[in-house]
């Protein structure tokens, strides 16, 4: 394992990924606890269908349809890829509410975790704002009409309201700008954002530690039993000194320190 | 002598030296203020009056942070005697040059990025707003509106941005008024969302009329009024609201009659219309989104519209 070992010198990426992969979790997780996974699953194949439908679509009132039509029928597969991103962008909406029903329903909001929620809360709301903007991109009555609409919902917040209408529309009327516009917000501004934030849910994830649920003893404030470390990293993982296991209270996880051997 | 000065005896002399003023970020910009007067001699006046201001703003700042030691003499010592005094000789001038250090690197990394940032979202909103305009539309000749009949006419409202621009509008023609054509033209648009409303009443297809070289597409209708097919919103003849969750009347357009034509103009929004056909008064607005209230106290939601 040469290059692994050549690589882990360098930059402790390899131990990092272990610390990543390998951490301690409670032992009464069960399948709820892998609705974020499932989210973050979604998102990628968001990510990864829409930048190869972006080599095809062409953002232009005159051309989008007919480039719409172009990756449905005509190329190879495009059916296929434009599906999944269709379909998949509710998938990753049903997920992400499932998955904020499962961090309710557990507690996982509470102390030390606040900010993870007020985090995914703004995920949702870009979220959102994907579907809101990626559903004008396909130019025919339905995405321009149901925009319209948007629009002017938006348009009827007080005070700001017709601010943001513009600011929307990138002018008084929904014209040739608008929908390069929305493909501008839909596939770099939003999506950048959604990385950013979801790279720090991750990280607040492995640094809190995940919650049991809420039925166990764990969650009542026992100390968990010693776990046996189920694989040697290059790196041992430890826990830190003022993450989780430094807060011991009712409704977090303890993680023991391995013993020093 | 040199028992008295001890690790305590230090003070005292420490004040009688002349002290050096703090660095301070502030004469960057009364540098910059200087450079921009400068700059608009040649340039122009705005930003010699620009300049002026920042000299002056940074150069108080400037006075204000070099004197601070001289007008807070007298409050000081008693404070400083009480700090610790064996960290006193050497500590806070270390930390003063770093902090300038600190400060200045933020203070340009915060200038530099500011003048990234500041046209990148101007460019990004300001269109938005600026250099709105709306073009004058051809409709035709007179005669293609016969008296007392809504023609749905379709029509390019900007002629360079094509198909995206086409809107819809009913028009009837009135009859004379005081020796001037009189026209009722009301926007399709929905006054609760902006979905176009529909005419209740037969359309006449098969009376389609093309003109304009294709730009205008005339069909005669009879309606009894409007009806919007979203969400349920009705008008009557004239474009109020009858029923539904529209908050206003149908919007209208502003039109002129040139050379025997008649030429569509601004859209305006209207709280309500009394009276019908060449008589109807028309209670008007400038232009607002769908869905604002033009009057009544829920007007003073939207108390800034950007048309």
């Amino acid at each position: 394992m040469l290059p692994v070992d050549w690589l882990e010198e360098r930059s402790g990426l390899i131990g990092g990924l272990r610390y990543f992969l390998f951490r301690k979790v409670p032992r009464e997780t069960n399948w709820f606890h892998t609705l974020g996974s499932a989210t973050l699953t979604a998102f990628l194949v968001q990510l990864i269908t829409g930048v190869i439908l972006a080599m095809y679509y062409k953002p232009d009132p005159k051309t989008a349809y007919s480039s719409i039509q172009h990756i449905t029928n005509d190329l190879t597969l495009g059916w296929l890829v434009r599906g999944m991103h269709r379909w998949g962008a509710s998938v990753f909406i049903i997920l992400l509410f499932l998955h904020m029903g499962r961090v309710f329903l557990f507690g996982a909001y509470k102390y030390p975790r606040e900010l993870n929620w007020l985090v995914g809360v703004l995920l949702l709301t870009m979220a959102l704002g994907e579907g809101f903007t990626g559903y004008l991109l396909p130019w025919d009555q339905t995405a321009y009409w149901a925009t319209v609409v948007g629009i002017n919902i938006n348009a009827n917040a007080p005070i700001a309201g017709p601010f943001i209408a513009n600011i929307l529309r990138g002018g008084n009327e929904i014209g040739p700008d608008t929908l390069a516009r929305f493909y501008s917000i839909h596939m770099l501004l939003i999506p950048g954002g959604l990385i950013g934030l979801i790279t720090l849910h991750l990280y607040l994830v492995i640094r809190l530690g995940i919650t049991p649920p809420p039925w166990t003893r764990a969650a009542e404030g026992y100390a968990a039993e010693e776990p046996v470390p189920m694989r040697r990293g290059l790196v041992e993982p430890r826990p830190r000194g003022n993450g989780n296991g430094a807060v011991v209270r009712r409704g977090l996880p303890t993680v023991p320190r391995r013993p020093e051997s | 002598m040199a028992d008295d000065v001890g690790p305590h005896g230090d003070d005292p002399r420490e004040h009688e030296e002349p002290q050096l003023p703090s660095p301070t970020i502030w004469p960057f910009g009364f540098a910059a203020g200087i450079t921009l007067v400068l700059v608009g001699l040649i340039v122009g006046w705005p930003i010699v009056a620009v300049g002026a201001g920042f000299s002056v703003i940074f150069g108080f700042l400037w006075i204000r942070d070099a004197t601070r030691g001289v007008r807070r003499l007298p409050a000081e010592p008693p404070e400083e005697a009480a700090a610790p005094a064996p960290a006193a000789p050497e500590g806070p001038l270390r930390y003063g040059r770093a902090r300038f250090l600190e400060g200045a690197t933020l203070g340009l990394g915060g200038l530099i990025g500011a003048a990234i940032t500041v046209p990148v979202v101007g460019f990004s909103i300001a269109p938005a707003f600026v250099g709105q305009k709306t073009e004058d539309v051809d409709l035709g000749p007179l005669s293609n509106f016969p008296e007392g009949q809504f023609q749905v006419t379709t029509f390019d409202s900007a002629r360079s941005e094509g198909a995206v621009s086409r809107r819809t509008a009913f028009v009837r023609y009135n009859g004379m008024l005081q020796q001037v054509p009189s026209f009722t033209i009301i926007s399709n648009r929905c006054a609760h969302l902006g979905c176009p409303v529909q005419p209740q009443g037969p359309m006449d297809e098969k009376s389609k009329k093309t003109v304009e070289n294709g730009a205008v597409d005339l069909i005669p209708t009879s309606p009894s009024g409007f009806g919007c097919p979203c969400h349920g919103g009705a008008y009557d003849i004239e474009g109020n609201r009858i029923q539904g969750p529209p908050v206003r009347a149908l919007d209208r357009y502003e039109y002129s009659i040139r050379s025997n034509r008649l030429i569509l103009g601004k859209r305006y929004s209207v709280a309500h219309v009394t009276g019908t056909g060449a008589n109807a008064k028309v209670q008007a607005y400038p232009r607002a989104d769908p869905g604002q209230h033009v009057d009544g106290w829920e007007a003073w939601l939207y108390p800034l519209i950007p048309h």
